[in-house]
Order: structure tokens, then sequence, then C-alpha cells
């Protein structure tokens, strides 16, 4: 286990996470300050929540085991509790086995959706702005919320499509390629391609070439 | 005074703290700081926490002894250990004194019915608050003495040594035992969910701020019990070591239950040093042996330049303490302030050079802390692998780099090696970091440009076992801060002007004391008011518990404001706008009639509170129904139809403790009881009968509840369930107001006929606390009364600074506590007022405008109101504060474009630390290792 020292677990941003497995890491950890005590007005430590459960929606959407990600909350004194919690995420990720490989993907896969994933950290940004508001402040209510039928909805909803938006967009920055090109390359449904990309060259970010008939990063 | 100083056997200079004298001491005894319940040895460091984190050898140590063992000598890196040392007496010259004896723990084993040091599994609170410690006997397991098994049932029994007055017992309610066996019991169930807890009490005396929801929220968890009967040990198992407890129940009378271990909730005792000091110091104590104060001023004693705080006034929780101590901080601040500053000295550093567009030069220190980490990681391979390092142009390796020495070394080689920036691997920034960012000011460096990297908690002391991975892992901590370390950046502390006037708002008693207390300290203070005079709810009371004549002390105070020079009075204030921020606020004031533009540096906020108008109960609709406060007024205008009634009856908790207002006013039991006694003095034939919930008559005010039992003041408990009824009727040809109440005792409705009833009004938030809060941008408590900073550790300041609170729009409470909060508050006013400047630290956020889209984000994010928008050339933009920005970097993590970025801790400063946990070669094989595998 490694340490990186932030003044609240509030500073630490969803593209860190997203960041520290597309570098090599099998099992990222937030420790917090004990919920509803913070000795601020800050309460950052409901932020980091709310990233984990995101993160957590995101390895699982793109194959990955959600449980990767782990945040725990405890107090200066409780080194005895950090230490409990941590040797149990490093047995389970022992267990676990390498990321991408134990759950089935090759290397350049785990590293080509975590890439697509963290370019969507600032649209999340906004859609977790806009539309994610847990009730109240509680454990209890982040989890029921985050977990609910409603927001993973709506995340589904949302990273099925951008997700899939983002990893044409990097494809494409190899080379132009034809719809069923990207749709054999992703395993996506050849109708949903054409979708995104009539979308994407309306929004200008690619040009379709009629000669080659290849779309290609605008 | 001469004081005396008994040796430490440490030279406390030397001594780093490093904890390899403790390994190695032969000598086990009892850890006085566990309650005895583990070892210790004979040399060790009192608590995790101690400051100064130093190790004292105890008397137990054979050297000292038996002139036997030399071990600690021995291993001992840095020469700390030094038996030469004797008991030192020096004096010291002094204007003023505090005494803060604090409290003893009562100590059960004095009588053996309770049979603590009899029974195995009889412990006190404070034993138990040890088991429940990570840094505890057991490191945080609640082990049974008698056999180390986890006790399944667990029973507190309240009220040990308190609210008695047989021998040895306190008569007093020692004030704090309900609230933290609750505590207990939630820390019970939060180490093992399926535990029984039951508790046996008397009255519930949750009297604090959001005591009350702190009650329920303990009473309401499964397997918790709370039963309300007097309680004794009645024998224990010898076979399972198991302890039985009787008590009774109105509805099934004496039982016993078993239970895998009792806790003892001991109320507080004055020390026996209270005695020594009473003498030494020619200060009088109470009948109880804590400190005898006026209730006026309760932190001054007899002796003039010798104040107290803290349990030296009585049984107190820590919020009052703070108060009390900050008070007295305060008090001494007027008879010392001709004086403020005289000794200090200020610090002079060399000019800093501007490094900022050189290359990054990386100087790598890495410490030994003598065995601490360099019995486990291999210190000089860990240098030359440092050398390798990107940007790294000097490593070297040190015993202690917190020696006096070796910090003048790393500043002497940056100076030489042209260094800069710095990297520490050693310990927890927590401790030293100033220490080593003082280093690189001394070379002439900005003090940001230093990283800490741990090597000693997060490596050595953890690996203790595994010395090759510990290398390993204290090289990649290397690695990834001398990677931040290349990125980061100068960055300058904000010197801030700080304006030296106060301004008071609420001209009762607790900010008229407040405003005197800034104003006998040199500093001008605008006090204002919103009704016509000064006084505030106190003119409607006339005397305290203690007997203070409140109208003669509330003249003589509003004499002194109205005759101190530096006191600027606003009558019929209104407050209209309130700009800036700490040290330069500016308030615009409308009084009698015209605007006015105050100036200042600090606001306190002492608005008061509000008396409920009982809706019920026949208030406002029979004449002969007062509220508390108004029967007091009437006892002192000698109203003939009060004083000479026949039977008189009170109703406790009206208008609180229910659905609307779930706290306890706090005053009203004590109030009852003043009234009823005083009634008494006048009339002592009458009937008084106080129909109550719990009766709350914490600390001292015991006594008094006491008094008036004796003197036939009858109290009845009722229920929220079955509350007392109250009608006319005529009773022998007389007007009478009936109210009918269960007997919880006997079980039988009892009709009583009054002449008078009197309520007991909650205290509610003030009218005005809504709007006075939005103004000056600070929050409230859910039950609406101003929400303190921290209730411990800030207990008399805003979340926003420079602004400060005290009185009963923190919470209701005495004239005595106000008064004490009052003085508190001034004094943490003083800590802003006495500086010219207030120093805002570098690491804030900061918005890059171009990038900057005014989505308001960040707005949203921050809890300060650090971040607004100004208009540029460029349109709206986010700014930030960076004096109000407290660095936690939420903003930052919220904003969708990047724009804002925390100092110190940017993206790029952690990226690189991320980037570099790992090298590239290490994440190669790894992948390699799994596409063979996978072939």
């Amino acid at each position: 286990m490694r340490l990186i020292r932030v003044m609240c677990s509030g500073r630490v941003d969803l593209e860190f996470l997203l960041r520290a497995f597309l570098k090599g890491q099998d099992g990222v950890y937030i420790g917090g300050c004990k919920l509803d005590e913070c000795n601020y007005v800050t309460h950052g430590n409901y932020d980091a929540l709310a990233n984990t459960y995101l993160c957590k929606r995101i390895l699982a959407h793109i194959g990955l085991n959600p449980d990767r990600m782990r945040t725990d909350f405890m107090s200066g004194a409780d080194g005895n509790l950090l230490a409990e919690y941590t040797d149990e995420f490093s047995s389970q990720l022992q267990e676990m086995g390498p990321l991408g490989s134990s759950e089935g993907l090759a290397p350049n896969e785990v590293r080509f959706k975590l890439t697509a994933a963290k370019k969507l950290v600032p649209y999340l940004r906004l859609v977790e702005r806009q539309r994610l508001r847990a009730p109240e402040k509680t454990k209890q209510a982040y989890k029921a919320y985050y977990e609910s039928d409603e927001v993973r909805a709506l995340f589904d909803g949302i990273l099925s499509e951008k997700l899939a938006v983002s990893q044409i967009l990097l494809l494409l920055g190899e080379k132009p390629l034809s719809t069923s090109d990207i749709s054999e390359r992703l395993g996506l449904n050849p109708s949903d391609v054409s979708r995104y990309m009539i979308t994407s060259s309306r929004h200008g970010m690619v040009r379709y070439d009629t000669r080659s008939q290849c779309y290609a990063l605008a | 005074m001469t004081l005396k100083k008994r040796p430490r056997y440490i030279i406390e200079d030397k001594c780093t703290g490093c904890t390899t004298c403790v390994e190695y001491c032969p000598v086990e005894y009892p850890d006085a700081f566990n309650q005895g319940i583990s070892q210790n040895k004979a040399v060790h460091v009192y608590f995790s926490q101690a400051i100064p984190l130093v190790a004292y050898i105890d008397d137990s140590c054979l050297r000292l002894k038996e002139d036997k063992c030399d071990i600690c000598r021995g291993v001992c890196k840095t020469g700390a250990i030094d038996f030469r040392q004797t008991t030192e007496t020096y004096q010291v010259n002094v204007g003023a004194v505090v005494l803060s004896s604090g409290m003893k723990p009562f100590d059960p084993g004095i009588r053996d019915e309770y049979g603590y040091g009899r029974m195995q599994n009889v412990v006190a609170s404070m034993d138990y608050e040890r088991l429940l410690s990570s840094t505890g006997p057991y490191a945080g397991e609640v082990l049974r003495a008698s056999d180390k098994t986890h006790p399944k049932k667990v029973a507190w029994i309240q009220c040990i040594g308190s609210r008695r007055v047989t021998e040895g017992d306190n008569s007093y309610c020692s004030g704090v035992c309900c609230t933290y066996t609750q505590k207990q019991v939630i820390l019970t169930k939060e180490h093992e969910p399926d535990s029984e807890c039951t508790v046996f009490h008397n009255d519930i005396r949750a009297f604090g701020k959001d005591f009350e929801r702190y009650f329920q929220r303990a009473e309401q968890l499964d397997g918790v019990e709370f039963i309300r009967s007097y309680a004794s040990i009645a024998k224990e198992d010898p076979e399972t070591g198991s302890v039985t407890v009787r008590y009774a129940t109105p509805a099934d009378g004496v039982k016993e239950a078993e239970f895998d271990m009792v806790v003892l909730s001991v109320g507080l005792n004055p020390p026996e040093t209270n005695r020594q000091l009473s003498e030494q110091f020619g200060i009088d104590l109470n009948d109880h042996g804590f400190c005898a104060t006026e209730s006026s001023n309760q932190i001054k004693t007899n002796r003039p330049g010798v104040y107290i705080s803290g349990a030296f006034q009585g049984p107190t929780d820590i919020p009052e303490s703070v108060f009390s101590a900050s008070g007295a901080g305060s008090q001494i601040g007027e008879q010392l302030d001709y004086r403020r500053g005289k000794l200090a000295r200020e610090r002079v550093y060399p000019e800093e050079k501007d490094v900022s567009a050189d290359e990054p030069r990386i100087g790598v220190f890495v410490c030994h802390c003598g065995a601490n980490i360099g019995s486990v990681v291999d210190v000089p391979s860990t240098v030359e692998y440092v050398r390798t390092l990107p940007n790294v142009v000097y490593a070297t390796e040190q015993i202690f780099s917190c020696a006096t020495n070796s910090a003048r070394e790393i500043t002497d080689l940056a100076v030489e090696k042209g260094l800069n920036r710095v990297v520490i691997a050693a310990c927890s920034p927590r401790t030293l970091e100033p220490l080593f960012r003082d280093t690189l000011r001394e070379a002439g460096l900005n003090q940001y440009y230093m990283d800490m990297a741990n090597i000693r908690e997060h490596c050595s002391w953890v690996h203790a076992k595994q010395k090759d991975q510990a290398t390993q892992k204290a090289q990649d901590i290397v690695r990834m801060s001398v990677a931040r370390a290349a990125k980061l950046e100068p960055l300058q502390e904000y010197d801030l002007p700080v304006n030296k006037a106060a301004l008071v708002v609420g001209g009762g008693i607790g900010g008229m004391t407040c405003a005197l207390s800034i104003a006998r300290q040199g500093h001008e203070v605008h006090l204002l008011e919103k009704a016509k005079e000064l006084g505030g709810m106190a003119r409607r009371i006339h005397s305290t518990l203690e007997g203070l004549d409140v109208q003669t002390y509330l003249d003589d105070l509003i004499r002194a404001v109205y005759q101190n020079p530096h006191i600027h009075v606003s009558h019929e204030a209104t407050i209209k706008a309130v700009d800036g921020y700490l040290g330069n606020f500016t308030t615009t004031v409308e009084t009698e009639g015209r605007i006015k533009t105050i100036k200042h540096g600090a606001s306190v906020l002492a608005i008061g509170a509000d008396v409920y108008t009982p809706a019920e109960y026949l208030y406002g609709e029979n004449e002969n129904v007062y509220t508390h406060i108004d029967l007091g007024g009437e006892i002192a205008k000698g109203n003939e139809a009060v004083i000479n009634a026949e039977s008189l009856v009170m109703i406790q908790c009206v208008g609180c403790r229910n659905e609307d207002r779930n706290y306890c006013s706090r005053v009203c039991c004590g109030h009852a009881v003043k009234n009823a006694l005083k009634l008494k003095e006048k009339n002592p034939d009458m009937r008084i009968y106080i129909l109550f919930r719990d009766m709350r008559t914490y600390g001292f005010r015991e006594d008094a509840y006491r008094e008036a039992s004796e003197k036939e003041v009858r109290f009845i408990r009722y229920t929220p369930e079955d509350p007392p009824e109250v009608e006319t009727a005529k009773e022998g040809g007389k007007d009478v107001i009936r109210i009918t109440v269960t007997d919880q005792i006997l079980g039988q409705r009892l009709e009583l006929d009054a002449d008078v009833l009197s309520l007991a009004a909650a205290v509610i938030p003030s009218a005005s606390i809504q709007k006075i809060a939005s103004l000056f941008k600070v929050t409230l408590s859910p039950d609406e009364f101003f929400k303190e900073a921290h209730v411990k550790l800030k207990p008399v300041e805003f979340a926003a600074d420079g602004v400060f609170l005290c009185g009963t729009a923190h919470y209701p409470k005495h004239i005595p506590e106000t008064i004490n909060q009052a003085y508190g508050a001034a004094g943490r006013v003083l800590t802003l007022l006495s500086n010219d400047t207030v120093v805002a630290s570098g690491s804030v956020a900061e918005v890059i405008e171009y990038d900057c889209v005014a989505c308001g984000a960040c707005i949203t994010a921050c809890t300060y109101d650090a971040i607004e928008f100004i208009d540029t050339p460029k349109g709206s933009k986010a700014w930030v504060n960076p004096i109000l920005c407290k660095g936690d970097g939420v903003c930052n993590a919220k904003c969708p474009t990047s724009a804002i970025v925390l100092k110190h801790f940017t993206d790029e400063e952690i990226c690189s630390q991320i980037d570099t946990a790992v090298t590239d070669e290490e994440v190669l094989q790894q992948m390699d290792a799994i596409t063979e595998g996978g072939r």
C-alpha cells in the first residue's frame, strides 16, 4: 500500500481514482474522517463517499470488480482500525488477483476502457452536480441512493453511450474506421454505433469521409 | 513563585520520542494511563498524544531503585538518558496565575458494597473508557478481566459517588456521567452489535446542547435498555465471574439480573491537590473542596491575580472547561495588557531567493530515526537508489533529521549544493513539518519547496518483520515524494491587516461582559442593543440559585459599560448589512433612526434567547398561571396573592423536550427549585408541588434540590405520554386551579388544587436569530440556536472566521455560565485583535480565470463562502478569497474544467505521486507475466 496525503478526503478526485487503476494499481483505498465528525464544517468525506460509489459503478460497467475500490472512515486515533481495514482489503485484492486478467480482460483492453472512462470525468462532475443528490447526509442514505435502481439506470444509460463514444474517439485517434469496424472492435451493436456517430458528427467531433466510407476525428 | 520540577531522567531536547528505550527496558509495571489494566515499561512515553512526545523514567526503574540496569542508556542513539538529573527548584516572576487542578474520578473502591476491586468484572467507567479506546489496554477490544472474553451483557449503574450525602460520597451531581454513559453504550454497540446494554439510572440529566437527541440515539438502539431504578451489586458467580445486580421497578418490585460486566458510572471528585493549592495561594475552597467563587465571576478567586479554570470551578464537561480556560486568559489580559508582547522576539530569516524558473535541484535526506527506521529499512541502499532518481542532485542519510545539528546540516547543505527543493524521508509531517519548513526558510528557500516522505509510520513501523519489502516500499515512497517535489511551487502566506475594534451584538449580560473584557484590554468595542435599554433577559431575573442579586449586579454592569470610554453603545439598533471578513468587517447599523457604518476586526454574537409563551395549561386565560420567570418577578415584587398562596404547583418541561423542540431548556429545574425555596422562606406553610419529568439540578444545584425536598416541597414525576391535566374548579367556595396527575409510584391519579400554577416555559431561540445568522454567514443547530465551529475544540467560535458567540443564543444557560462563556469569547477575540495581522496559509485554492466557465460548482461546494463571482473583462469568473479558504480542496474535485486549483495539492502534484507509485518497469513486468500466463 502506498499512501498519498490530502488535507481532506473531499479533495480526492474521481479522476485520481481512475488514474491510479490506469497506472497499474489493483485496488484504491480512501481513508477519511468519521462521517458527521468533521472538525471543520466541510464534511468532505461525504464527497469521497459519493465518488467511491461513482467509481464502483464505472468499474462494474467496464467489467472490473467494483470491490477494488474501498473507502473507510475513522478518526486519527483509530490506527488499529486502519490496520484492520487495510489488511482485510489487501488480502481481498490478493484473492481477486491482478486488475483485468482476473476479470478476463486483456491489459490493453483495461487501459483502453479506463482511459475512455477517465475522459468522462468532467462530464460526470456535471452529472453529479445536476442530477445526483442523496436525500440526506447519512451513510445509509448515501448507500441507499447511490445503489438505487434509479441511480443505477441513470448511470448505466449515461455510461453506455458516453463511454462508447469516448472509446470510439480513442479508436479514431489511431486511424479512420468504418461503422462495422468500430462495432467489431468494441463489440457494440452496429445500429448503436451509427446513432453515436451521427450525434458525434453533429457535435463536430467526427467527420464522415464518403470516399473511404470511414469516420475520422474532425 | 518557586517551582519544583521532578526529574524525567531524559533530556527533553535530545529525546526524539523514538521509543527504542521502551522496547529494551526490562521492567514492566502497571500502566497508569490505562488504569493499571495493562503493563508498561519503567521508561515510556506517558500516552501516544503526550506533549512533549518524549519518554520519562518512572520510579520503578531498576537503575533508580537498585543501581542495577543501564540498558536504556546503551540503546539511546541520541544520548538523551541522564540519570544524574535531580529535582530542580527555580523561581519565576509572574503577574498572574491560573489554577486548573482538574478533577479526579471517584474511587468506588472506598465502599465495599460496589464490589470494585473485589469482583473482577466490576469496573469503573474510567476503566471502561480505556477498554473502549484503540490505544487502551487491549488495543480497543473490550475484554473481561476474569477470562479475557468479550462481555455480551453489560450493565451501567449511574450516580456512583454522586448525589448522596453518605460519608465519602458527594452530595452534588457530577453532571457528566449520564452523557458519558450514553456514549459508552453507543460505542459498545459499535464494538459488538449484538451486545445487550442496560443502564440503571435515576434522572437522565441530558441538559447540555444536543444531549437530549444523544440520549434518544442511545436509548433507541436495539438491545439497549434504560431502567429507572436504584441498583446494587448483589453477588458474583465464582465460576463464570458474572455479576448479579439487584434493582426494583414499580411494576415488578425487586428483581435481579446477571451481567457479564458491570460498569460503575463514577462521578467527579476534587483532587487532593485542591487543599494544598488553597493553602499555598491563600484562596478559599467551598464545602465540596472546589474553589469558592462568586457566581458573577467564577473564574476569579478571592485573591487578586489568581484565576481558575475548568473543573476547579466544580464538576464540569469539556466545552465549559474550554469557556473558562479562554475566559481566564481574557481576565489576565485585562490585568496584564500593558505587558502584552513585551517578551516576544521576532525571528529574522534570510531573504527568499526566487528559484521558480530554475530546473529542480532536489536534495533528499533519509533519516534512520535511530533504530526506528534504520533497523528495518536499508537506509544506505535507499540513499543509493534515490541518487538515480530524476532531478535529485544530492542525497544523504542522517541518524535523526530532527536533531538540532541535523536540521542545521539540511540548511547548510541546501546552500552549499544549490538545492532548490528538499525531501525529508523520515516520519509523519504531523509533528515535524513546521521544523523542516523552517530549515528551508533559513536557507533562503520558500518553505513550500519541502516534502516529507513518511517512511516511519507508513513503512518501518508497520512492516518491521518484512525488511526487504519495507526497503522496497521506502524507495517507492521517496520516489513519489521526489516526483511531487519537482512539481512544488513557491507559495506566499498572506499577511492581512487586522482592524483592532470589535462589534458585540446584544446588550445582555453575555454581550456586556464580553464587551467590557475586550474594552479593558484597550480595544474599541461597538455594542449593539435592539431595545432602548441594556440588560436583556436578565432584567426579568431577580436572583440566582447561588444567591446573586441580579438587578444590583446588572445595574453595576450597565454603569461600567457606559463609563468605559472604549465602549460605544448603539440603542434600538438593527443591523442592515455585514460585509467583509476576518479582521476587516464593515457593518451597517440603523440606530435611533440614523445609519451608522462600523468597521471592526471581530464580531461577537450575543443576541440571547426568548421565552416560550405557553399555549397550554390555561396560560394567558387564568391570571394565576405564571411562567417561572414571571413567578420569580412576582416573588421579588412581594405579590401577596402569590406569597400567601396556600398551595402552588409547578409544571416542568412546558414547550420543550417534545416533538416541536427536541431539547432541554437546562435552566428550568434550577429556576423551579430557586422559586420554591424563596417561597418556603417567605411562607413555610405553603404546599408546593413540582411536577417534573427528570430533575436536572446538575452540579451544586443538587444541594438546593435536596434542601427543597427536606423543606417538604413535593416532587412528582410525570411522563410525556401522561401529562398533567389542568382545569379551573371551585373548592370550598374558592376558585382554584385543579391539576390532575398520575403518581408513578402509587399508580394513582392525584388531584392537586392550587392557588397559583407556574410553568417552566421553554427557552427558545431569539426571534431574530435566522436573520442575524444569515447576515454574518453563520449556521444554526437543529434546534435553531447558533452552531459553534466545534463543540469541544472551538466552542465560542463560529466556522466563519472572526465571528464568535456567547450566552443563551448558543444554548440555554444559567447566568454564571453565560458569564464564563462571555469571558471565553472575549479571550478568543483578543487572540485575533491583539495581532496587527493575521497570516493565512499559502495552501489555498485559486482560480485560473481563463478556464473558468462560471458554472458555480465550486461556490456550491465551498462551505466557507470563500468563493464568489467577480466581474472581469472576460465576464463573470469565480474568485477565491484566500483569507477565508481553508484549503480542503473540495472545489478542486468538483470543477468540470479544472479551473480551480488547490495550491500545494494540485492535480499535477497529486498525479505525479499516483504515476510514480508503481514504476513503469513494474507495470510492464506484471503485464508480461499476465500475457505469458494467458498463453
